[in-house]
């Protein structure tokens, strides 16, 4: 019979076992580390050179574009495509470059953003919380709604916003937007709110708190993520937005994109690609900007649960 | 004595699935409660109706001798704590204690001076300033009870609030819990389903089972007189022994199943009187005797050790009699090995008849 008794005073032995011992070596070049690493590489660099020959591009003057190297880096940097295409650049009769679209899409964006965020998180916070008659119909509805293609709807829309007079107008534009969101963003927030223990509602409840009580200082604290997810898909989704802002807005108050295509489709003169290519990165910025400076609280939101069904 | 929780024909269905059926209850005031039973039996159920956070479907509830049927639930009277603590993450230990008096728009000396003496009585003076994320599970809790402290309220109604501790504090604060209603003196509603907990804190115990009170009694009773076999065998760990048998009447009683004939002169029949016919027989494995102490019990017979679990201050054993198996509680001291041959026996005194048919006691 083994010893049993000896093993637990060993101490010093432990020095001469033989045999493994102590964590397993890991190999690093495998042929499966191989494989995985080689393709992430690939696959990367696939989508990252159309990013480099925009870049590239647009940090070069005309002459040397027609030199027709597109890959190659710029013998001589130039920042005068980016000036021209932020404040220069014309659209039809006006020459002011991409800063009014800019602006435009500000002022669309912001105001779209807040209030549909602002409705869809109380609408998931009754949803999920205050079980009203008629909630699960509603919440059929609603989510219907986000199947429902959007062009089906462009005309109607057209008609109610002239109806109320608001056809053409930045506000119009933010009314579709928010109606627009709310299905998504609604489902996402009613996700989260259920995901959060029932009890804490209960003895909020308890402690007589009511709707909004609840809402803002036992709900709101606790969601940050959801927060940040909602505007992350909110801030890209109307930011990039082309339809509608053609749609519903007039020349003016065209957002970015619309003016971004006006620039890079125009068939008079001569194409100026690395103007369109600054044209292009100066759009794609802010989603951009939004991703990095909330990555982080991004993904932490949609592990919490809300996108799960 | 005047009632301080009164439930009168209370109904609950969730759409075709009927929670709690014509379900009638009295708690007396100062008494604690405990509703007990295993998951699903609708004691969880019971207990958010009495606080307003379930609508029933038909009913009446009454606390301190009012209707509150349709009052919200901070409108009752009642201080609830959670299995989950259910403590607001953003806040401080004070935030907590004091969200409740806020809301109700109480003076901020008055809240002062309530989250002062809660804090007292339950020791978290240290900890009000912390956040509940810096607590251990123990103070946690404290700090749940808190919460339903300071609201200053005749009812204290607990769900399970011990389940998510390990075993030693559950130990300690159930201590607690007991000596806390002890200093105040409030009526309490305790929902758990470890049989241990009831036993050490109710006054009486309501053993619930399928939206149903199957017995509403003290702890001592539904030990000693189960009122049906799901009873019996739901209180004791390890369970109950049954035996399956008739019960003969013709001269003294006797109760006879396949492992033998057991005298049962001495037995107390319940009101209705001696009753014949098949029944099952139980004794608890702690009124089994053995040895020596077998010899003097009527009932006696011959059995094999087949498992033994040594806990230290008991052991319990697993021994055969013909084809059944029995469990027995022996001294923790005993030294007894699978294999050896054991007298048994007990006093009928000790046991349990229940009908087969409607399993009630007989």
């Amino acid at each position: 019979m083994v010893d049993l008794t000896s093993s637990v005073a060993a101490g010093q032995g432990a020095r001469e076992l033989q045999g493994p011992r102590g964590p397993k070596p890991r190999k690093v070049v495998t042929r499966a580390n191989v494989l995985i690493y080689g393709t992430l590489i690939v696959v990367s660099l696939y989508y990252l050179l159309p990013m480099w020959v925009m870049v590239m591009t647009s940090l070069k003057g005309m002459p040397e574009i027609r030199v027709g190297n597109i890959f190659a880096p710029p013998m001589e940097i130039t920042f005068e495509p980016w000036v021209k295409a932020w404040s220069g650049a014309c659209t039809g009769l006006n020459c002011d470059g991409l800063s009014r679209g800019f602006w435009n899409s500000v002022r669309i964006t912001l105001p779209s953003v807040a209030v549909s965020i602002a409705i869809a998180s109380v609408n998931g916070y009754a949803l999920a919380n205050w079980r009203f008659k008629g909630a699960d119909a509603f919440f059929t509805i609603l989510i219907f709604g986000a199947f429902i293609p959007y062009q089906v709807m462009l005309y109607p829309m057209v008609i109610m916003l002239r109806e109320v007079g608001l056809y053409g107008s930045l506000t119009g534009l933010v009314i579709v937007h928010t109606v627009f969101g709310m299905p998504i963003l609604t489902l996402l927030f009613r996700n989260y709110f259920t995901s959060l223990p029932e009890e804490l509602f209960k003895a909020a409840r308890v402690d007589g708190a009511g709707f909004w009580r609840i809402y803002f200082r036992i709900m709101l604290p606790m969601s940050l993520p959801i927060f940040v997810v909602a505007m992350i898909l909110q801030v890209t989704g109307i930011w990039n937005d082309f339809l509608f802002g053609v749609i519903y807005t007039k020349p003016d108050l065209y957002p970015m994109t619309v003016q971004l295509n006006n620039i890079v489709n125009s068939v008079q003169g001569v194409k100026e690609y690395n103007v369109n290519m600054a044209a292009t990165l100066l759009t794609g910025l802010v989603p951009l900007f939004i991703y990095f400076i909330s990555g982080k609280l991004f993904v932490r939101g949609i592990a919490a649960g809300a996108v799960k069904g | 004595m005047e009632p301080s929780i009164s439930i009168r024909h209370l109904d609950l269905s969730f759409g075709a699935v009927d929670v709690l059926k014509d379900l009638n209850l009295d708690i007396g005031k100062g008494e604690f409660l405990v509703l007990l039973g295993s998951s699903g039996c609708g004691k969880s159920t019971l207990l958010n109706c009495v606080a307003g956070l379930l609508d029933v479907s038909d009913g009446q509830i009454f606390i301190s001798g009012r209707n509150v049927t349709w009052e919200e639930p901070s409108k009752r009277g009642i201080g609830m704590v959670f299995q989950s603590y259910a403590l607001y993450p953003q806040m401080t230990v004070e935030g907590n204690l004091t969200f409740g008096l806020k809301n109700a728009g109480m003076p901020r000396a008055e809240i002062a001076e309530r989250v002062e003496r809660a804090a007292r009585i339950l020791q978290i003076e240290p900890l009000l300033k912390r956040k509940p994320a810096a607590l251990s599970g123990g103070q946690r809790q404290r700090v749940a009870i808190g919460r339903a402290l300071v609201r200053d309220v005749d009812v204290f109604l607990f769900d399970e609030p011990l389940s998510n501790l390990d075993a030693k504090l559950r130990t300690d604060l159930r201590a607690e819990i007991k000596e806390l209603h002890q200093t105040l003196g409030n009526t309490m509603i305790y929902v758990t389903h470890d049989q241990i907990e009831a036993m050490t804190l109710a006054d009486r115990i309501a053993i619930m089972r399928g939206g149903l009170i199957l017995q509403l009694d003290s702890p001592k009773e539904i030990y000693n007189r189960p009122a049906n076999k799901y009873v019996a065998g739901f209180i004791g760990s390890p369970s109950m022994n049954f035996f399956e048998g008739v019960v003969d009447l013709g001269g003294a009683p006797v109760f006879s199943c396949e492992a033998g004939d057991f005298d049962l002169s001495g037995y107390e029949f319940g009101a209705a009187g001696p009753q014949g016919g098949p029944a099952w027989l139980g004794i608890r494995p702690e009124h089994i005797a053995h040895g020596p102490d077998a010899a003097a019990c009527p009932v006696r017979m011959e059995a094999t050790v087949r498992l033994v679990e040594p806990l230290g201050s008991d052991t319990l054993a697993r021994v055969q009699v013909g084809e059944r198996l029995l469990w027995i509680r022996l001294d923790g001291q005993s030294s007894i090995r699978p294999g050896d041959t054991l007298t048994i026996g007990w006093h009928a005194e000790r046991a349990n008849l229940f009908d087969s048919a409607t399993e009630n006691r007989i």
